[in-house]
């Protein structure tokens, strides 16, 4: 009974975990189409701002929500006006760009941390739940994901903001007609992507072994989550995630987590094979 | 501007005047013995390699201002595999063919070893492996100062059982170093009267371990033993100790704090975790003491608490074959192994080094210590432990073209 209650916790964290590291990458690449293969490299800033200001004294909670996400979005927007600016439209060139910014951050993280910083611990303990030992950092997260989730649909549905954002996506060229500028508009989103990347990586933080390469064992899955998502940000980051997430925490349940990154991979090419659109181009099709 | 000849040939002129200094050789200088290294010193091995190639740099260092080995200057050529195993073979034919280097100290990975011993071996290139390892190579032209499993993990699992119960449940990586060591801990738990619960291998990138530490708790063991290696494995004790599991059920580790991952963790994380090892930086001998000075006069001082076992083997290992190629005479190779199975011993910052000619390992003194506030405090010590474990399997005074890796069958 109790064995059910963990297994469906540690489910829910990994649909969590899931959107959490997509959500920046879902801005960015869903409403822009731009590729940024530094999203890894964001997060892995986000940690790293948020061990440094844990150790400078600032609270973890406002370092991990909001320091984290404010340094990466303030990085994010020096990027978007260095880099991006320059390649939107040209996918191949903003593929080759942020290549060369995530080796460029890897390598700027090297210098200035090193490989040996200590990390920070988890802020809230374990409990029991029945005769195992739950981490409560993990309703953390998930908390943290609902409430992505959940602002994000707001903000985009219901306030002047995401409608602005939402019309510049489908065409830039009615919105600057009707007197909103596409280019201030691009800039916003890219900053709210990175932020939510550098909040992804903030949150995530006390939970691994935080190195200047942590950043790139997530970029293959949040690409994966995202174009299996389809269209729609919130449906499509939300669906894609649940099932992914539940696909790979059931099979690393029965036999570890290689099969479960298996199941997951396999899980993602038949859904890409069935429903080239993603999951939202043929179910919840129009939603946000 | 448009290139005729006479501009080309001024340019050409030009360039080849800016390059012509390195061709240019001072007719006196001494040739000097050639060292090759090969180590991850970027990548997710980084916190191995990189205070190993600070160690070697020292050891080059200390020689060449001694004045050099036989009157010639060390020459130290380094490459960098950056966590990558197919640079190592890349790098090691590099050494061997167009470097020509007397010898080689590298690898850091079980899998990084063999992946360049035999191209070594073929090149008669001395080599020296310098880390702590699962046992077992048996090969005349390899030299191995790092401890193996006999020599460690034999006095860690009876200290640990006698401390905390019967009962163990392994996690190891998912490679040759990481199967082995399971192997190896299952043994010597059954020697010692207690049983294995179970065994889970991790790939090198795994980093989520929730539902590992869920199957643990199902299990209930006395303790958990890891081999667990490299970065994203550092997520296991974080994870473990979110669960609130720290207090529960016990860690030893053959693994961690050989990179001075004590450091990473948080003392609330690390705390209790018991390790065996050849160093410890808390160690207060002479040899140390002066080790970690002259560490701190070459790197800064604030790089001391980056000195880890991996580091002073390697410093071990350089500084051992200076020794022997000073009493051989020589760099030759077959002078050196010579001289290096002759009894020959140094007093290394881990304590006194030497080989076993029989199977050119090395016998060195291990410490049991415990993680406490980012220190690994030593608990009991035993002195000159000779490798037993691969003594069972090779005998190169009697097969001295033996060229095996040994992997003990349970």
């Amino acid at each position: 009974m109790d064995l059910a209650a963990v297994f469906t916790i540690e489910i829910l964290y990994s649909i969590a975990v899931l959107v959490l590291i997509s959500a920046g990458l879902a801005v960015v690449f869903g409403m822009m189409r731009v590729i940024n293969l530094a999203h890894g490299e964001f997060m892995m800033m986000g940690g790293y701002a948020t061990i440094v200001a844990v150790q400078a004294g600032i609270n973890i909670f406002v370092a991990m929500l909001v320091v984290a996400p404010l340094v990466v979005g303030i990085i994010g927007l020096i990027v978007e006006r260095l880099v991006i600016r320059h390649l939107y439209g040209r996918l191949v060139d903003t593929l080759l760009a942020t290549w060369g910014l995530s080796l460029a951050f890897i390598g700027l993280a090297v210098m200035i941390f090193g490989n040996t910083t200590t990390g920070v611990s988890t802020p809230i303990a374990g409990f029991t739940l029945g005769r195992f030992q739950v981490s409560g950092y993990n309703f953390f997260i998930i908390v943290v994901a609902t409430l992505l989730l959940v602002g994000g649909y707001i903000v985009l549905r219901a306030t002047r903001v995401g409608l602005v954002a939402r019309g510049t996506m489908q065409s830039a060229d009615m919105a600057s007609a009707l007197g909103y500028s596409p280019d201030r508009v691009y800039m916003s989103t890219f900053f709210v992507g990175s932020a939510l990347a550098g909040l992804a990586g903030g949150v995530m933080a006390p939970l691994v072994g935080l190195m200047p390469t942590w950043g790139t064992a997530y970029i293959a899955k949040a690409f994966i989550t995202v174009i299996s998502g389809g269209a729609s940000i919130v449906f499509g980051l939300f669906s894609s995630a649940t099932v992914l997430g539940v696909v790979s925490q059931t099979f690393t349940f029965l036999s570890g987590p290689v099969i479960g990154e298996v199941a997951l991979l396999v899980t993602a090419i038949v859904l890409l094979r069935l429903l080239p659109q993603g999951i939202t181009g043929y179910f919840f099709r129009g939603r946000l | 501007m448009a290139i005729n000849r006479r501009t080309m040939l001024k340019g050409a002129a030009a360039v080849s005047a800016l390059a012509a200094p390195p061709f240019i050789r001072n007719a006196f200088a001494e040739t000097p013995i050639k060292m090759g290294t090969v180590f991850d010193i970027t990548g997710i091995f980084d916190a191995y390699g990189r205070p190993i190639d600070m160690a070697v740099r020292l050891a080059v260092k200390q020689i060449n201002d001694a004045g050099g080995l036989l009157g010639r200057p060390v020459e130290h050529i380094s490459y960098d595999t950056q966590s990558d195993m197919a640079l190592y073979t890349q790098y090691a034919q590099q050494l061997t063919r167009q470097d020509n280097v007397d010898v080689v100290h590298g690898g850091i990975l079980s899998a990084s070893r063999e992946a360049i011993r035999q191209t070594l071996r073929r090149a008669n290139t001395l080599y020296f492996y310098n880390i702590q390892y699962e046992g077992g190579v048996c090969d005349r032209n390899c030299f191995v100062t790092g401890v193996t499993p006999a020599q460690t993990t034999e006095v860690q699992i009876p200290h640990t059982m006698e401390k905390w119960g019967k009962t163990v449940y392994i996690l190891a990586a998912d490679y040759n170093y990481g199967q082995l060591m399971a192997r190896w801990i299952q043994k010597y738990v059954g020697d010692n009267g207690g049983e294995t619960l179970a065994v889970e291998f991790f790939p090198l990138d795994v980093s989520d371990f929730g539902s590992t530490i869920t199957n643990i708790q199902a299990a209930g063991p006395d303790m958990v033993y890891s081999a667990l290696v490299g970065g994203p494995h550092m997520s296991f004790y974080r994870q473990w100790a979110a669960a609130g599991m720290k207090d529960r059920i016990p860690i030893a580790s053959t693994t961690l704090g050989v990179g001075s991952e004590h450091l990473v963790l948080t003392p609330e994380e690390g705390n209790g975790i018991v390790v065996c090892y050849n160093y410890s930086p808390e160690l207060d001998t002479p040899a140390n003491n002066q080790f970690k000075a002259a560490w701190a006069e070459m790197h800064g001082a604030n790089t001391v608490p980056q000195i880890h076992e991996l580091a002073v083997s390697n410093y071990q290992g350089v500084m051992l074959w200076a020794e022997a190629v000073k009493a051989a005479g020589t760099p030759d190779r077959d002078a050196v192994i010579d001289a290096l199975e002759g009894g020959l011993e140094l007093e290394g910052p881990a304590g006194k080094v030497s080989i076993d000619p029989q199977t050119h390992h090395a016998t060195l003194d291990v410490h049991i210590m415990e993680m406490r506030e980012q220190r690994l405090d030593v608990l009991e010590s035993f002195a000159s432990r000779e490798p037993i474990d691969t003594q069972l399997v090779c005998d190169l005074i009697a097969n001295p073209d033996d060229n095996m890796h040994y992997e003990i069958d349970i």
